[in-house]
């Protein structure tokens, strides 16, 4: 029995993510939050959506729905046509955060194997996976390190093999580069593009970047705070071979821009349709 | 100054002053002429302590082995309950007002009482005064140490769809030890004091504290002090080991 869930055949017509008509509303001292409110995005399998907007839009909030980490107030959270915990029992998604939160007294392969050590797969598969993974993120000559004797980036690359321990067919991330350097943040990036590329997972990547939204996204979803809602999704496609070349591409600026354009634009949110893609 | 230059003065430093110290005690004893009850001169003290190592390593003996068992006791429990106070919310709100009790009482005071209890040629009181003192910072270190959890690993827990159990055996308690050898580490010099002062309170013939009072009230002080020396040196034993347990504890309880 193979304890590690592979990437089965998705049905057809089956969105990777469904959000519908959700919103989210905090209890706190002073009083009700609307950290949401009626957002609706759906994510194709094996698509790459990224949600921008600035801090309080509530984008991080709605990975946690996704995640099953929080609950919405209104509305259905769906993924793979199941409800979110359901998802979330199944292990149909891996996730990173913007910490790497790995145990710091586990070695970069334990940690690694952590997931699959709580879903029971068995040592001999658990160290040919990890193996893999420590390959994948090229980490082979520190897979006995301790987090503490690893960087930053090393750290989070750890993170993102750990999140791919399971082989899931969709991956959230919350601002997984956001406390890196300028130059390992691209040079992640430029990996995780050639990971999804290999995995074929459908990815939903919170990040306050637009340059990176930009670079890995199939599409771009805008957001707005107090209260958070999509303000606009721009679809960016720049191909499926996506390398540093591309930086400099005018495609590129040319995303760049028009995504910057709908963060700074003066629309209030909600006066455009949502969900309108801006192609 | 390079680092090795450093260490040799982190540590000739406080030698130089402890040597300053004694050489000035004993100048101080010899020139005004300090009588044995009021202080031994450091020399005399050392005297009787080169001449009864046997009976002082003996007497440290008894003591140790009594602190001992009532640091393994003290930490089996301590933890235990800890556990369960961190798992199990009545247990907590329950235990917290017994704790504080025990944390306010002079549990050596009770040694009279234990004595009484599980009779007086028996070592039992003693353990059981060093087990209740060092259960104190150790259910309290733990405990705290069980709910460092931080929030990044809780929600990777919740997003593996862990079980309680292996949310603590993964994350909870691996999280806690380097706070628990910190309690262990406080607690172990308690084990000693606490054993050696409820020999003053009675109980059977051995032990350092019995000597110390028997020397004093047979007036041979430079003895007396002699078993002091020999406590300092067996709370010294106690406290090395269980620091070097907490460094190597420590080593990759980082934050990462």
């Amino acid at each position: 029995m193979s304890g590690i869930p592979t990437t089965g055949p998705v049905p057809i017509g089956v969105p990777a993510v469904a959000v519908a008509a959700v919103d989210k509303v905090f209890d706190t001292k002073a009083g009700a939050v609307t950290a949401l409110q009626s957002v609706d995005l759906t994510v194709a399998p094996g698509e790459f959506v990224s949600l921008i907007g600035p801090s309080g839009c509530g984008k991080s909030t709605l990975l946690r729905l996704i995640a099953d980490l929080d609950q919405p107030t209104t509305g259905t959270v769906s993924v793979f046509g199941k409800t979110a915990h359901q998802a979330r029992i199944d292990q149909d998604y891996g996730i990173a955060f913007q910490q790497a939160g790995l145990l710091p007294w586990r070695s970069v392969r334990a940690n690694i194997e952590l997931p699959l050590e709580l879903h029971g797969v068995g040592k001999a598969e658990r160290g040919s996976r990890s193996s893999e993974l420590i390959e994948l993120v090229g980490l082979t000559d520190f897979a006995d390190s301790y987090p503490d004797q690893l960087s930053g980036g090393m750290q989070q690359r750890v993170a993102i093999a750990r999140a791919l321990a399971e082989s899931p067919r969709l991956l959230l991330m919350d601002e997984p580069f956001g406390a890196l350097d300028e130059m390992t943040r691209e040079r992640m990036q430029t990996e995780l593009v050639r990971i999804c590329g290999e995995t074929g997972a459908a990815v939903v990547f919170v990040t306050h970047s637009i340059p990176e939204a930009v670079f890995l996204s199939n599409r771009v979803v805008v957001m707005s705070p107090r209260p958070g809602r999509i303000r606009d999704v721009l679809a960016v496609d720049l191909g499926g071979a996506r390398g540093d070349e591309l930086r400099e591409d005018e495609h590129f600026f040319a995303g760049v821009s028009a995504v910057r354009e709908l963060l700074h634009g003066d629309a209030a949110p909600g006066a455009r349709a949502r969900g309108v893609e801006n192609r | 100054m390079n680092p090795r230059a450093g260490n040799l003065r982190a540590v000739l430093a406080p030698l130089a002053l402890g040597v300053l110290a004694i050489a000035l005690w004993q100048l101080a004893v010899v020139a005004f002429d300090v009588k044995p009850f009021v202080i031994p001169s450091p020399l005399a003290i050392g005297t009787a302590f080169g001449g009864t190592p046997a009976t002082i390593a003996a007497g440290a003996l008894v003591t140790g082995a009594n602190a001992l068992v009532g640091l393994v006791v003290g930490v089996v429990v301590g933890v235990l309950f800890a556990v369960l106070a961190a798992l199990v919310r009545v247990i907590d709100e329950v235990t917290a007002g017994i704790v504080a009790g025990l944390a306010v009482i002079p549990i050596v005071a009770l040694a009279p009482a234990f004595y009484t209890m599980f009779g007086a040629d028996q070592q039992t009181a003693r353990q059981l005064i060093a087990a209740i003192a060092v259960f104190i910072p150790v259910f309290v270190n733990t405990l705290r140490g069980l709910r460092q959890v931080r929030p990044v690993h809780r929600d990777l827990m919740r997003a593996y769809a862990a079980s309680a159990w292996q949310a603590t055996r993964a994350v909870t308690l691996p999280g806690a030890l380097p706070y628990l050898f910190t309690g262990i580490r406080i607690a172990s010099s308690l084990a000693v004091i606490s054993a050696l002062i409820a020999e003053y309170f009675g109980g059977p013939i051995g032990g350092i504290g019995r000597s110390i009072t028997s020397a004093v009230s047979s007036s041979n002080y430079a003895l007396a002090w002699a078993y002091v020396l020999g406590a300092i040196l067996l709370g010294l034993v106690f406290y090395v080991a269980t620091l070097a347990l907490e460094k190597s504890a420590a080593r990759h309880g980082g934050r990462a």
